[in-house]
C-alpha cells in the first residue's frame, strides 16, 4: 500500500551522514518530500526526520538498509495518530496599507506571528501541522505571496508512548 | 611512541593482525609506503594495477575468512579499486582499501589527484572513512577492520590525506572500539528456531537452499549435520560452492539459470525451502512468482535486509549461518525427529539419473566441459583452490569441477566481474601456497588483468591459468544466439590473438597450447606440476552453449538445451513419480 510516512532517525552527529541516509533513499528510486536535520539533546546526536512516499513493502526495505548504516542510531517510523508533528513556515505577503488589516487577521486566526513589516509587505512566521499551513497559504494566496520558505517536518512520537 | 600517521597506520595494521599488504604507490601515499618498507611482518605484494591489488585481497579473503588491506594513492589510484570494491561488496567479501588522498587544506578544491573516492565508494562500501585528525588513526582502523569482518563482512574504505599520514602522533594502541549504531544479531530468535524446527519435521520435501553465508560464518560442518540428520539434499548457489562436499550423495548442485535440471526440479517441487546465508539472486529464482510456490520458506540470514527482500517467508530468522543451523540440529534431535524423505531422494534421484549435465562427448572435438572435467579429475587428489574468470569459462566450472573442501573456490558472484580471476587466484596462493590454485579463465576475461601476470611470477606464486580459448565472448555470443538472431555484435575475438603462450613467455611463465583431445592431460599435468606460474591455451569448440539454460526472467523449471524434460509440473505424473506422498 502507498502511503506517507514521517521517519525519524536518530544518528551520530558527524560529516556525511546525512549524505549517506539521503542517498540510500535515492538509490532506491524514493522521492523525499521533506526533511529536517538538527541536533538533539546529545550534542553527539542528530535526528533527522524525513517524510516519504512510497510502497510499504519497499519502505520496509529502505528502513531495514538504513539500519544497516553504522552511523544510524535508530529508526521510528511515526505513527500519525501518535506523533506531534510541526513545520515552520516565512510568508513574504503583498500588503498595501488597505489591506493590511486583513492579512493581521488572518494571522491572528493561525496563532502566526507578523516578522517584519516592509512599506508594501509583511513577512509572517506560522508553524503546526502541515495541512493548517497549507490552508493559510491558500487564503494568503488571494493577497500575493511574493516569497515563502517551508522547512521540513520534525516530529516526535507523543509521551504516552514513552511510559513516562 | 610518537610516530608519523604513515607509520601509525602500519603499525595498527600489525596491531590488528594484518599479514599482507596489496599495494600501489603514487605522490600522496608515499609516506605510508615508507612505512611499509619497514615492516617485517606485513607481506607487501605490488600488483601491476589497483584494480588487480583489491581483487587479491578478495582472492586472500574468499580462501582465509580475513581481510587483507590494499593501500593505493589518490585520484585514479583511488578511482582503479572501484570495480574490484564494488566486486567484493556484492560478495560480501572483507578487506579494508586505504587510499592516500590530498592534504586537508585542498580538499574540495579539485587539487592535482584529488578525488572524492569516499563519495565515489558511498554506495559500494559497507563503511568508509576520511581521516581528518592523524590522533583517529588507530582507532578508525581497529573498527575498519572490525566492520569488514563481522555481522554479513564486506569492504570498507579509509581515505588518508597526505598530511595526515605526515602529523606526528602518540601511538596508543589497543583502542577501543565504540559503535553504538552497530551490533549485528548473531543468536537466531528462539521461537523461530523452533518454529522452523518444526516445519523441517514435518516435510516430505525439503530443500536446503545454502550460499555465501555458510561460509562466511564457517558453517560447513552444521550444514552437512542438519543435512545428514534430517536427509535434506542440499543446492549450494554460485557464492555457497564448496559449502557442502560434492561428492555428498545429499549434494544436488547450483540453482538457477545454469543450474543442472534436477536442482531446479527440485527447487520448484519442494515443501519446504530451507535458505541459509543467501539472498534469492534474481540468476537462481528466474521469475519470482514462479520460484518455490509449493513451499513454505525459512530465511536465515545475519542480513535482516535480506529476508524477505525477494521473496515472501514463512519463517524469517535473523542471526548467523553457524549458530542457527546448529540450533535447528539440536532442536531436532530433542525432539527426536526422523527424515522422512526417502520418497523424494527418490524422486531426485531419479531426475539426477534422468536429466544430468551433458555435452557431446562423442564428437572427439576439444569441449571447454572435457577441460574442466580434466581439471576436475587431475587435481582429485591434490588440494586445490579454483578460481573462475566470468562468463561460460565460470559455468562450465560451476558445473563440472567438484569441491571437497569449503573455501577452495574464488568465483565473482553479485557482479561478474570479468578479469577477477587471475589476481584472485593470485590473491589465494599467498593465503594458501601450498595449494595448486587453478583459474579457468576465458580469452576474453584473462586480458582484462593479463598485467598480474607479472606479479606471480615476481612473487613467485605458480598459479595456473587454464584458458578455455573459444575466440569470442562466450556468453555474449551465447545469447546473441539465441536472442538475437546470430547477429555476434561486438562479441567476436581471434583465437590467435594475443598468441597466449608467447605471453606467458614474455613474462617467464610456463605457457602450453592445446588444440586437440589427445594433448589435453598431457599439457595440464605437466601446467600444474611446473614449480613456477603456467598457463595452458586450451582452444575450445568455438560456438558451444552453456546448457541447460533458464532465458532471463523465465520460470527456473523450464530449461532451455540440455536433455529433454519438463517442466516439471508435467513430469511429476509422467509415472517417474510412483510414491504416495502421504
Ligand atoms: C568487466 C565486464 N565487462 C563485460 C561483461 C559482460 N560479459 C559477461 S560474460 C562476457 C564474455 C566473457 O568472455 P570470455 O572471458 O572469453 O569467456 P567465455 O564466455 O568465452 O568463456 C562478457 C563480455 C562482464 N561480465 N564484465
Ligand atoms: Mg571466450
Amino acid at each position: 500500500m502507498k502511503m506517507q510516512h514521517t521517519l525519524s532517525v536518530l544518528v551520530e552527529n558527524k560529516p556525511g551522514v546525512l549524505t549517506r541516509v539521503t542517498s540510500l533513499f535515492a538509490r532506491r528510486g524514493f522521492n523525499i518530500d521533506s526533511l529536517a536535520v538538527g541536533v538533539t539533546e546529545d550534542p553527539t546526536l542528530s535526528r533527522i526526520t524525513i517524510v516519504v512516499g512510497g510502497e510499504d513493502t519497499s519502505l520496509e526495505q529502505v528502513a531495514k538498509q538504513l539500519h544497516k548504516l553504522i552511523n544510524v542510531l535508530k529508526i521510528q517510523d511515526l505513527d500519525p495518530k501518535e506523533m506531534v508533528d510541526r513545520e515552520l513556515v516565512l510568508f513574504k505577503i503583498n500588503a498595501p496599507a488597505d489591506r493590511r488589516h486583513e492579512i493581521i487577521e488572518i494571522a491572528n486566526v493561525f496563532r502566526a506571528k507578523i516578522v517584519d513589516v516592509g512599506r508594501n509587505t509583511l513577512t509572517i512566521e506560522a508553524t503546526g501541522a502541515s495541512d493548517k499551513l497549507s490552508a493559510m497559504e491558500d487564503l494568503l494566496r488571494t493577497y500575493g505571496i511574493k516569497e515563502l520558505a517551508r522547512t521540513g517536518k520534525i516530529a516526535l512520537s507523543r509521551g504516552l508512548r514513552d511510559g513516562a | 611512541m610518537r610516530m608519523n600517521g604513515g607509520h601509525a597506520l602500519v603499525k595498527a595494521l600489525e596491531d590488528v593482525g594484518v599479514e599482507v599488504v596489496f599495494g600501489y604507490p603514487g605522490g600522496v601515499a608515499l609516506p605510508i609506503f615508507d612505512a611499509l618498507y619497514d615492516s617485517t611482518s606485513i607481506r607487501t605484494i605490488l600488483p601491476r594495477h589497483e584494480q588487480g591489488a583489491v581483487h587479491m585481497a578478495d582472492g586472500y579473503a574468499r580462501v582465509t575468512g580475513r581481510a587483507a588491506a590494499v593501500i593505493v594513492t589518490s585520484g585514479p589510484g583511488a578511482t582503479n579499486t572501484v570495480t574490484g570494491i564494488a566486486n567484493a561488496y556484492m560478495d560480501s567479501i572483507p578487506m579494508v582499501v586505504f587510499t592516500a588522498q590530498v592534504a586537508t587544506p585542498v580538499i574540495g578544491t579539485d587539487a592535482f589527484q584529488e578525488s572524492d573516492i569516499t563519495g565515489i565508494t558511498l554506495p559500494i562500501t559497507k563503511h568508509n572513512y576520511l581521516v581528518k585528525d592523524a590522533n583517529d588513526l588507530p582507532e578508525v582502523i581497529a573498527e575498519a577492520f572490525h566492520i569488514a569482518t563481522t555481522g554479513r563482512p564486506g569492504p570498507v574504505l579509509v581515505d588518508v590525506p597526505a598530511d595526515v599520514s605526515k602529523t606526528e602522533i602518540t601511538y596508543k594502541w589497543p583502542v577501543t572500539v565504540n559503535l553504538p549504531g552497530y551490533k549485528p544479531t548473531y543468536k537466531g530468535h528462539a521461537k523461530q528456531i523452533k518454529q522452523a524446527a518444526d516445519l523441517i519435521a514435518k516435510a516430505r520435501k525439503p530443500l536446503l537452499y545454502a550460499g555465501g553465508g555458510i561460509l562466511a560464518s564457517e558453517a560447513w560442518k552444521e550444514l552437512k549435520e542438519l543435512a545428514e540428520l534430517m536427509q535434506i539434499p542440499v543446492a549450494t548457489t554460485l557464492m555457497g560452492k564448496g559449502a557442502f562436499p560434492e561428492d555428498h550423495h545429499l549434494y544436488m548442485g547450483m540453482p538457477g539459470m545454469h543450474g543442472p535440471k534436477y536442482v531446479n526440479y527440485a527447487l520448484t517441487e519442494t515443501d519446504l525451502l530451507i535458505a541459509v546465508g543467501v539472498r534469492f539472486d534474481d540468476r537462481v529464482t528466474g521469475k519470482l512468482s514462479a520460484f518455490a510456490t509449493k513451499a513454505k520458506v525459512i530465511h536465515a540470514d545475519i542480513d535482516p535486509a535480506e529476508i524477505g527482500k525477494n521473496k515472501p517467508v514463512d519463517v524469517p530468522i535473523v542471526g548467523d549461518a553457524k549458530g542457527v543451523l546448529a540450533s535447528l540440529t539440536a532442536e531436532l534431535r530433542k525432539s527426536a525427529a526422523e527424515p522422512r524423505t526417502d520418497a523424494w531422494m527418490k524422486v531426485v534421484d531419479d531426475w539426477r539419473a534422468r536429466f544430468p549435465l551433458h555435452y557431446d562427448r562423442e564428437s572427439g572435438a576439444l569441449m571447454p566441459q572435457l577441460v574442466v572435467e580434466r581439471i576436475r579429475e587431475l587435481t582429485k587428489d591434490r588440494p586445490t583452490v579454483y578460481c573462475t574468470e566470468v562468463g561460460q569459462n565460470q559455468m562450465f566450472a560451476c558445473q563440472y569441477l567438484r569441491l571437497r573442501e569449503p573455501r577452495t573456490w574464488a568465483s565473482s558472484g553479485g557482479l561478474g566481474t570479468m578479469g577477477f580471476g587471475l589476481p584472485a587466484a593470485i590473491g589465494a596462493q599467498v593465503a594458501r601456497p601450498d595449494y595448486l590454485v587453478i583459474d579457468v579463465a576465458g580469452d576474453g576475461s584473462i586480458q582484462m588483468n593479463s598485467q598480474e601476470m607479472a606479479t606471480a611470477a615476481i612473487e613467485k606464486l605458480p598459479v595456473k591459468v587454464v584458458i578455455l580459448n573459444n575466440g569470442f565472448l562466450g556468453m555474449v555470443r551465447q545469447w546473441q544466439e539465441l536472442f538475437y538472431e546470430r547477429r555476434y555484435a561486438s562479441s567476436v575475438l581471434d583465437q590467435n590473438c594475443p598468441d597466449f603462450v608467447k605471453l606467458a613467455d614474455a613474462y617467464g611463465w610456463h605457457g602450453s597450447r592445446v588444440t586437440s583431445v589427445g594433448e589435453l592431460d598431457a599439457a595440464l599435468q605437466a601446467a600444474f606440476d611446473h614449480p613456477g606460474p603456467a598457463l595452458v591455451d586450451c582452444r575450445v569448440v568455438g560456438e558451444e552453449n552453456v546448457f541447460p539454460m533458464v532465458a532471463p526472467g523465465g520460470s527456473i523449471d523450464e530449461m532451455l538445451g540440455g536433455l529433454p524434460g519438463g517442466p516439471v509440473s508435467d513430469m511429476m505424473d509422467d509415472g517417474a513419480v510412483t510414491e504416495v506422498w502421504e
